[in-house]
């Protein structure tokens, strides 16, 4: 069944690693109105700050480009993430997602960005296009919520 | 925000780690751990997380690279103050198991002084009040 949707919003920012932060306090402001638990922001917060660090680090690894963000959440409490960019793409998406790998070797990376998204998320859905850009989404359903009034 | 470091007597230096960890703010945090590392040699480093406010998978790169570089040097991690979110990250990576989640240092730092620079500045300051 397709759910309705409450509310969405647009993000478009450059790729410098001070929006990092940025990033996931927009995200974690919006989606503050379905009044989540402290440990769905958290966990919210953490996978969009691996999305668009890979963005950062991976897709624009020698320029400035942009990020495209979309959040929309759902009558059925759950949240949709898209996270897209017009970089280098993805060779191998199976690949990528495996735990421990990563293309960086300059830096101290732990290639466990899409591990932590996957463990944090519901679902974690990639498609790229090498040399295109990749988008990347990611959903998480809410908890119902407790209603004492 | 800029990691305090404190130098023990024993070879021990306590960092305390503040803010968000991420990719950006990673690559300082390092630099101030391991000028640290390498002004003082120290046996053991501890890491103390209770001033962190969010971590990602930077805070594993960062944590491996330290545990790498103390055990190349014959010496020994330590994590403190670790949040139960922040918990829930190094839990993903294994390096819960390759170095020590202590809820409590005061026991190993029990017995031993400060040396690092401001305190050698107070105490002569203090010295000459008296
Ligand atoms: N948006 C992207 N564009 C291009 N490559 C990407 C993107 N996201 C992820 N990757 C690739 O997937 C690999 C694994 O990502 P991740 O699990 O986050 O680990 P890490 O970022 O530590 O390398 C990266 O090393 C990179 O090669
Ligand atoms: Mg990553």
């Amino acid at each position: 069944m397709k759910q309705r949707l409450i509310n969405r919003m647009k993000l478009t920012f450059p790729s410098c690693s001070e929006n990092e932060r940025f990033s996931r306090a927009a995200v974690s402001s919006f989606i503050s109105q379905l009044d989540p638990l402290i440990d769905e922001i958290s966990d919210i917060k953490t996978a969009v700050s691996e999305g668009v660090t890979n963005v950062i680090v991976h897709a624009y690894p020698d320029r400035i480009g942009e990020v495209f963000m979309e959040v929309k959440i759902f009558a059925d409490r759950s949240v949709r993430i898209k996270i897209r960019d017009k970089g280098c793409g993805i060779e191998n998406i199976e690949k990528a997602m495996e735990p421990m790998f990563s293309t960086s070797h300059d830096e101290e990376r732990a290639g466990l960005g899409f591990a932590v998204m996957q463990s944090f998320m519901d679902k974690v859905s990639v498609r790229s296009i090498p040399e295109k850009g990749t988008t990347l989404i990611l959903t998480k359903q809410l908890k119902e919520k407790e209603r004492y009034e | 925000m800029d990691t305090e470091i404190r130098i023990y007597t024993g070879g021990i230096i306590y960092a305390v780690i503040s803010g968000d960890i991420d990719h950006h703010t990673a690559k300082g945090i390092r630099t101030d751990i391991d000028k640290a590392v390498s002004e003082h040699d120290p046996g053991l480093l501890i890491l103390d997380f209770s001033r962190v406010t969010f971590m990602d998978s930077s805070g594993i790169g960062l944590v491996m690279g330290r545990y790498r570089q103390m055990t190349d040097r014959g010496g020994e991690v330590i994590l403190t103050g670790v949040a139960g979110y922040i918990r829930k990250v190094f839990q993903l990576s294994g390096i819960d198991r390759l170095t020590k989640i202590a809820d409590d240092v005061s026991r190993i730092l029990s017995g031993e002084n400060r040396i690092d620079e401001d305190i050698k500045e107070e105490m002569t300051d203090e010295a000459k009040t008296y």
